[in-house]
């Protein structure tokens, strides 16, 4: 599998170094299109759109739009996908784009079955693919790379990676961060499903060794166990940079789903207590509010200086 | 979403899995007329979508017509874990020699269909002891797994072959419905050696929803779930005085936490969603007015995507339409927040620029 900073700027060096390109699929659609939008105002440099037969047109009178994805890697060598499209055409997309070689692909649809998004991930594991999503806000390296609906105010540039089960709390607690001084060296969202492409512990993976990694700050919520997983996979790394979490979802009622497909506890499984304990024991301070993260963050600090 | 018993026992009688004879029934006058048909002795099984019946009492059995006219009102008036009874299962008694466990669920962590079965049943799942974990990968379950599974629960012969071919027809079940988890237990060995599935869970992905017509019929929400499903937000009913709105699954959830740690009781979790209109959050305001336990509103907004003038128009328009006459509490963050601001300056929401002096605010108004 590609290393994920590599896939994003490339190697120093490298004539599109900081400039990779990425392929809007969906981008027609009027998500698509506002969000294609906002990504290349942000910088990113969005070079094809994806739009089954609208091929030979262009969007906004600059990007080239293909009919298939095969088409725009051929004419653009893109390894970067991001998919606007209705959940049900989202197999579909994912197929076309993981079979003509996209490396990363972004998956914003929520809604997705789970079962389609099981096979976009055996298919990704053949092609050595990472799949971020479905149901996620994005990933982006703060002022240089924006791949995602994520707005652009509360991130900066630093060296805090901020790992996120949530959309809006990755916005949060990245705000809070930024106020309080600490940039983001990424941040990844890795979608509110019970299934997804990245996991807690492989977004871990993509980022635990970062040159310049500061700190890093996982923001959960309730259901599943990759709050556990990660917790465990940090214990037993050894990871000692200093590590911040924050669990949303100890007032939330059991065996009722809050809103995310995967915030749901069932008996014990997926509650804020197992997570907080977890972490706890991987000696990882779980802020109570959102606010309290960097506070945490500034005291772990200390203490490693 | 998770289906009844009775409704679960269709789709497993669809797949041939064996199963008792059983009626349900939503009033006694049609209990009276199944009672006649199935025979006593019966069991009383109360059908709601949450675990923990037996201990709440939910299961009686009845002897004779007297014993049916006491337990099957008492049955039909509990409330478990919140759930009111949807109907009344009756299921002919039966004659168990040993209670095995036996279930497909989609692993979250592995990304594969995982079997978990146990000599041991009857229990809830975290007090099944030596559990059998398989995982399955996405396909059916193949003869020899199905065999080897039976095995290693110890079961020889005929119960052997019996709990094999379970297993495979409750993985066919799993595959084609797209099922998120489908449980039997406990899956009993009765005393003619026949296996029988005494009790049944199957929970749907209600994302592949289009692709299953035929589960619709299983589908029940209540009206205000129907109407937040069908203007795009997300809402669940909780039991306190506060209605809490915001954006964002976990936004929402860490505010209800926020405001439960400051002694607020939250009426609902509301996530007006990824794309809020005016309108959508006016009908959103419409269903809180609905709900009389409410006395007040928390709103925390991170805007992003969704701007929090949308929002404010969505507010201003309620008060005008004398929708709502609560004290709003509200914290707007992100887009367009200055102008949202500026908008309900002179309304009847107070604006805070923490969201924990939002709360706190709120937990005092509505005291």
């Amino acid at each position: 599998m590609d290393d994920i900073f590599e896939l994003l700027k490339g190697k120093q060096g490298e004539s599109d170094y900081e400039n990779k390109g990425v392929i809007v699929q969906g981008i027609t659609g009027s998500y698509g299109s506002l969000h294609a939008g906002k990504m290349l105002e942000y910088g990113t440099n969005i070079v094809a759109g994806v739009t089954p037969g609208k091929g030979g047109q262009t969007w906004n009178e600059s990007i080239p739009i293909y009919n298939t994805m095969k088409e725009a890697v051929d004419a653009t060598n893109a390894k970067i996908s991001i998919i606007f499209v209705p959940a049900k055409f989202f197999l579909g997309a994912a197929k076309d784009a993981l079979e003509a070689g996209i490396k990363l692909l972004v998956a914003i649809p929520e809604h997705v079955p789970i079962r389609d998004t099981m096979e976009t991930l055996e298919l990704a594991k053949q092609k050595g693919a990472i799949v971020i999503g479905p149901n996620t806000p994005g990933i982006m390296i703060p002022e240089l790379i924006k791949i995602g609906i994520m707005p652009p105010m509360p991130f900066k540039a630093g060296k805090i990676a901020v790992l996120s089960k949530s959309g809006t709390l990755l916005y949060e607690i990245s705000d809070a961060l930024t106020n309080a001084g600490f940039g983001q060296s990424i941040t990844i969202g890795i979608g509110g499903d019970p299934v997804n492409g990245t996991r807690l512990i492989d977004a871990f993976d993509m980022v635990k060794d970062i040159p310049d990694l500061e700190g890093m700050v996982v923001v959960g919520e309730i259901g599943g166990d990759s709050e556990e997983m990660l917790a465990q996979k940090i214990i037993d790394s050894g990871f000692n940079k200093p590590t911040v979490a924050y669990i949303a979802g100890r007032a939330a009622p059991k065996e009722k789903r809050m809103g995310h497909a995967g915030a749901i506890v069932m008996g014990t499984y997926g509650s804020a207590e197992s997570k907080v304990s977890m972490f706890n024991k991987a000696n990882i301070p779980v802020a109570k509010r959102p606010a309290e993260v960097p506070v945490l963050l500034a005291g772990k600090m200390e203490k490693s200086d | 979403m998770q289906l009844l018993e009775f409704q679960a026992k269709e789709l497993f009688r669809e797949y041939g899995i064996n199963l008792l004879d059983s009626i349900s029934s939503t009033n006694i006058e049609e209990g009276r007329k199944h009672a006649k048909k199935l025979g006593y002795p019966f069991v009383i099984k109360i059908q709601v979508p949450v675990g923990g019946r037996g201990k709440a009492g939910g299961i009686q059995k009845c002897q004779n017509d007297d014993e049916f006219e006491i337990k099957y009102p008492q049955v039909m008036d509990l409330t478990i874990k919140g759930e009111k009874a949807r109907a009344i299962l009756l299921e002919k008694m039966a004659d168990i020699k040993k209670e095995l466990y036996l279930s497909i669920f989609l692993n979250r962590s592995k990304r594969c269909y995982t079997i978990i079965a146990s000599a041991e049943g009857g229990v809830e799942i975290e007090s099944v002891k030596n559990q059998i974990i398989k995982e399955i990968g996405l396909g059916e379950v193949s003869d020899e797994l199905a065999k080897e599974v039976a095995k290693e629960m110890g079961l020889e012969g005929k119960h052997a072959e019996g709990v094999a071919d379970t297993l495979k027809k409750l993985s066919k079940l799993t595959i084609e419905k797209e099922a998120e988890l489908v449980e039997i237990n406990p899956l009993a060995i009765m005393q003619d050696d026949t296996i029988m599935a005494l009790d049944g869970k199957f929970v749907t992905d209600d994302n592949s929803n289009f692709r299953h017509p035929e589960l619709e019929k299983y589908q029940e929400k209540t009206a205000i779930e129907e109407q937040a499903e069908k203007s795009g937000f997300s809402l669940v009913e909780l039991d306190g005085d506060i209605a809490v709105v915001g954006n964002g699954a976990g936004l929402v959830m860490s505010t209800l936490d926020m405001l439960s740690d400051n002694g607020g009781k939250p009426a609902c979790f509301l996530d007006v969603g990824g794309g809020a209109t005016t309108e959508s959050v006016y009908e959103a305001l419409t269903l809180i007015s609905k709900l009389d336990r409410v006395k007040g509103i928390l709103v925390n907004l991170y805007g992003g995507i969704v701007k929090t003038t949308v929002v404010a128009e969505a507010f201003l328009k309620a008060y005008e339409d004398n929708l709502i006459d609560l004290p709003v509490f509200a914290r707007l963050k992100g887009t367009e927040s200055e102008k949202a601001k500026e908008m309900l300056q002179n309304s009847k929401t107070k604006i805070f620029d923490s969201v924990e002096e939002a709360i706190n605010s709120a937990v005092m108004g509505v005291k």
